[in-house]
């Protein structure tokens, strides 16, 4: 696998990213969907909850692959006049979107702590997995 | 993107860890790293200066919940500071507002240590 990402931006307000699954390129990820975020309405508090949310999302990816090498992430930001969807897929098992048990937040369950937060600052969210691995997608819409 | 350390003595047996730059997946350990060796020194008794910090995700509070669980361990705990109303967000929708000191200034994060 290369340690080069591509991006590339298309005519319809599609910004695909490929990243290596590895700790040190998630900064990358969550930079990019940052600037894709900024070209619709959105607060600066709002681009902060995307950053965030994708990087959980990667984070997840990584640890589910033992905090080894996770092979390719990849990143599709599909910006909308009213909303911004983010699709997330790796070829592991990826995320779980089980609900939080009780009591797991305080105890510091940190892949807990990232689907919590996923939850929290997305308006919806959504995941499937199946052999191939598993695809997230998470959406923000713009504020009115 | 990196994370700068800074570890001094302060006040009795109090250790004060300042923290600059981001706490992701990539720089947490080094945060981890840190804690686990005062702990390991016997100082239970932690402020982490967040002020400086522009952006924490489940990993670095991972790391802090951690570090809070071992010194409580030891009658011990870690007291926060941190005015940046992002990461301030991030502890009040996680709900760990409830089990952390969260202070404006490094003075009060200091007095409320046990």
């Amino acid at each position: 696998m290369s340690a080069s990402t591509a991006l590339q931006v298309s005519s319809h307000g599609v910004v695909e990213l490929k990243i290596p699954g590895r700790a040190e390129w998630v900064a990358v990820a969550r930079l990019a969907v940052a600037a894709v975020a900024s070209r619709l309405r959105f607060s600066v508090d709002e681009i902060e909850d995307i950053k965030l949310a994708l990087a959980e999302a990667c984070t997840n990816a990584i640890q589910s692959a033992g905090g080894q090498d996770a092979g390719v992430i990849e990143i599709v930001c599909d910006a909308r006049e009213d909303e911004l969807r983010v699709t997330v897929r790796d070829a592991g098992a990826g995320i779980h979107l089980e609900p939080v048990r009780p009591g797991g937040l305080a105890e510091g369950r940190t892949e807990e702590l990232g689907v919590f937060l996923i939850r929290a600052l997305m308006d919806s969210v959504d995941y499937t997995s199946d052999p191939r691995g598993t695809e997230l997608v998470m959406i923000k819409r713009v504020s009115a | 993107m990196d994370i700068k350390v800074n570890v001094r003595e302060s006040e009795g047996d109090a250790y004060v860890v300042d923290l600059t730059g981001e706490i992701d997946v990539y720089t947490s350990p080094k945060v981890k790293d840190a804690i686990t060796e005062l702990i390991d020194q016997e100082h239970y008794n932690l402020v982490i200066n967040l002020e400086k910090v522009r952006y924490i995700d489940s990993t670095g509070l991972g790391v802090l919940i951690g570090g809070l669980k071992r010194v409580r361990e030891h009658g011990g705990s870690v007291n926060l500071v941190c005015t940046n109303p992002q990461i301030k967000k991030i502890f009040d929708i996680t709900g760990l507002v409830k089990i952390f000191g969260i202070f404006d200034d490094e003075q009060s994060a200091m007095k409320a240590l046990v």
